[in-house]
């Protein structure tokens, strides 16, 4: 049951092989045994999960039940869910239990009937490529524990890769799906900006800032972003278009297909293991009737200055929120309004989010907005216009999603310049606010490698279909860390 | 450039973060190494580019001007921490 597909968990609620409280006890059971040593849940609370699951099982009981109702998920702890304590991985939260639900909390559980797990271990913040910026420790990955799983997603990831949940939600700012996707051997998608709504997801960096699905296979991935996205008049960058079913042309043949290869990501500076797993399923693409071409992003080398810009500016203005007063930790000690604020955040933030608001302060500042915050944003131009050129000659760009694979708990802890260069293939994506994936497509001296996918605007439902074509002819994603 | 232990305690403050001596000194090495790489940006001539905030061209949406949310004053206070009378708590700021 614990390797099962949503599509396949579904089919066995509705035919009562087993009920949803059934299903959730095996995996709070797992997540109860497994958990101490993976650290991939910060909260697991098995009253309100089981609350969750009769009410599936009623559902499903009166046939009001939907595709996904009854099946249980793991959170995201960057997402709110009333009466659930959410953190965002930091200490500022630790104690903060929401008051209210994220919009894509209402539609997973309220909605579509999905029963959470918990809400799972994030660099705090979101800030991160390693999970190892967290205020509750880091995650393990389960293909290496001496290994980080990736970030900011990677309870999510690891969740899934130790199958302690069929599925979780993640959130990708510069890569935070995509790249723990790639070092877990799971499937994520970050859609077009816009498409899945922030209200209620606490913000990092606003312009760049999506929620998406991680799960074991495109298919999975397709069922949870049809119940996730969706215009919401809470959100002012929610896009108000037409309902899709992401699922739809997931059975298409892939004859015919132009797959994008931007010199700039085949060149010096990726892992050759990895380079070697891209290259091999970029000919199983071929044998399924996709032809590549060569495209150039020319501007891709700014995107990580760039977004080092962008990404902390825009959070030095959301994280001014936390200042002890209306929700959150506040300091012990203090003697006047002034020095609450300073000690609330001096305490209650972490190292590498302390950097990003002192950079953002930076940049912002009055004699620097011009040559750092101007320059970077006429820079995020180039690099988004480089993906309309390449898009004339291809339908999808593929490369590596990660230049390597998981990389040694601590190894790149002390040097954030080497940690914000995880990103290197998956921060232009962001920038432009187009929709990227990442799927398992081999395997690096035993550590699972992820091959990006990267579309036009609005083209999930095509990298989806690639993704799955690709799922039908290969195992890898069905690969699993031993023991599970 | 590079940024003095000054400049680092003067951007601590305006983001109102308590530093200590020595935090501003590793920090300063550490904005110093991520300045670096941004400096990267300015070898790029961008005279007449458009500078994009945002990955779509979207205008403010309006709404009626009705009420669309019910009271939640108790939920919402329920988490500061220190309330009084409704009211949110914070140190003396005028004598």
């Amino acid at each position: 049951m614990i390797t099962k597909s949503l599509k396949q968990l579904g089919q066995a609620l509705a035919a009562k092989e087993i009920s949803s409280v059934e299903l959730t006890t095996l995996f709070l059971d797992r997540i109860e045994r497994l958990n101490p040593e993976i650290n991939a849940f910060i909260t697991v609370d098995r009253d309100q999960s089981l609350a969750e699951a009769r009410a599936a099982d009623a559902r499903l009981a009166a046939g009001t039940a939907g595709p996904l109702t009854g099946i249980p998920i793991a959170q995201k702890d960057i997402f709110c869910a009333e009466g659930w304590t959410t953190t965002c991985g930091s200490k500022m939260l630790a104690n903060f239990v929401s008051p209210y639900d994220a919009t894509v909390i209402a539609r997973l559980h309220g909605e579509a009937g999905m029963v959470s797990l918990g809400k799972t271990n994030m660099d705090e913040f979101a800030m991160g490529s390693s999970n190892e910026t967290s205020y509750f420790g880091p995650v393990k990955n389960p293909w290496d524990r001496t290994r980080v799983p990736g970030g900011s997603s990677g309870g999510s990831a690891a969740a899934v890769a130790a199958r302690l949940a069929p599925a979780a939600t993640g959130t990708d700012t510069g890569g935070s799906i995509r790249q723990p996707a790639a070092l877990c051997n799971l499937t994520g998608l970050k859609p077009t900006y816009g498409v899945v709504s922030r209200y209620g997801m606490i913000a990092f960096a606003s312009s760049l800032d999506q929620g998406g699905p991680m799960a074991a296979s495109a298919e999975d991935c397709a069922l949870l972003l049809n119940a996730m996205s969706g215009f919401d008049e809470r959100d002012s960058t929610s896009l108000d278009r037409p309902a899709e079913d992401y699922a739809r042309d997931l059975e298409q043949p892939l004859a015919g297909l132009r797959i994008g290869l931007p010199r700039e990501f085949f060149g010096d500076g990726c892992d050759p293991a990895v380079m070697a797993a891209v290259q091999a399923a970029l000919d199983e693409y071929r044998k399924l009737g996709a032809t590549t071409v060569e495209v150039s992003l020319p501007n891709s080398h700014l995107s990580v200055p760039a977004y080092y810009v962008i990404a902390p500016a825009e959070a030095s203005s959301n994280l001014s929120r936390f200042d002890g007063v209306r929700y959150g930790y506040r300091a012990p000690d203090y003697d006047s309004l002034d020095d609450m604020y300073m000690k609330t955040r001096a305490q209650g933030f972490g190292a590498e989010v302390k950097r990003r608001i002192l950079i953002g302060a930076y940049v912002l500042s009055h004699g620097y907005y011009d040559a750092y915050y101007l320059q970077a944003q006429r820079i995020r131009r180039l690099i988004a216009e480089d993906f309309v050129t390449a898009f004339k000659s291809c339908d999808i760009i593929m490369g590596p999603t990660s230049p390597s694979p998981a990389f040694k708990l601590g190894e790149r802890a002390a040097d954030p310049v080497q940690m914000y260069l995880s990103d290197i293939y998956t921060i232009a994506v962001n920038l432009a606010g187009l929709p990227g994936m990442s799927i398992p497509c081999g395997f690096a001296a035993g550590l699972p490698v992820g091959l990006q996918l990267i579309g036009d605007y609005f083209a999930e439902a095509r990298l989806l279909n690639a993704a799955h074509r690709f799922q039908q002819a290969t195992d890898w994603h069905q690969q699993t860390p031993i023991p599970i | 450039m590079s940024l003095t232990l000054e400049q680092v305690q003067r951007i601590a403050l305006l983001a109102r973060i308590e530093i200590s001596e020595a935090e501003a000194a590793s920090t300063q090495g550490h904005l110093n190494g991520i300045f670096a790489l941004i400096e990267r940006m300015q070898a790029v001539d961008t005279r007449g580019v458009e500078p994009m905030a945002h990955a779509q061209d979207l205008g403010q949406r309006l709404r009626a001007d009705a009420v669309s949310e019910t009271d939640r004053r108790a939920a919402f206070q329920a988490v500061a921490p220190e309330t009084e009378a409704g009211l949110y708590l914070v140190p003396k700021v005028i004598e």
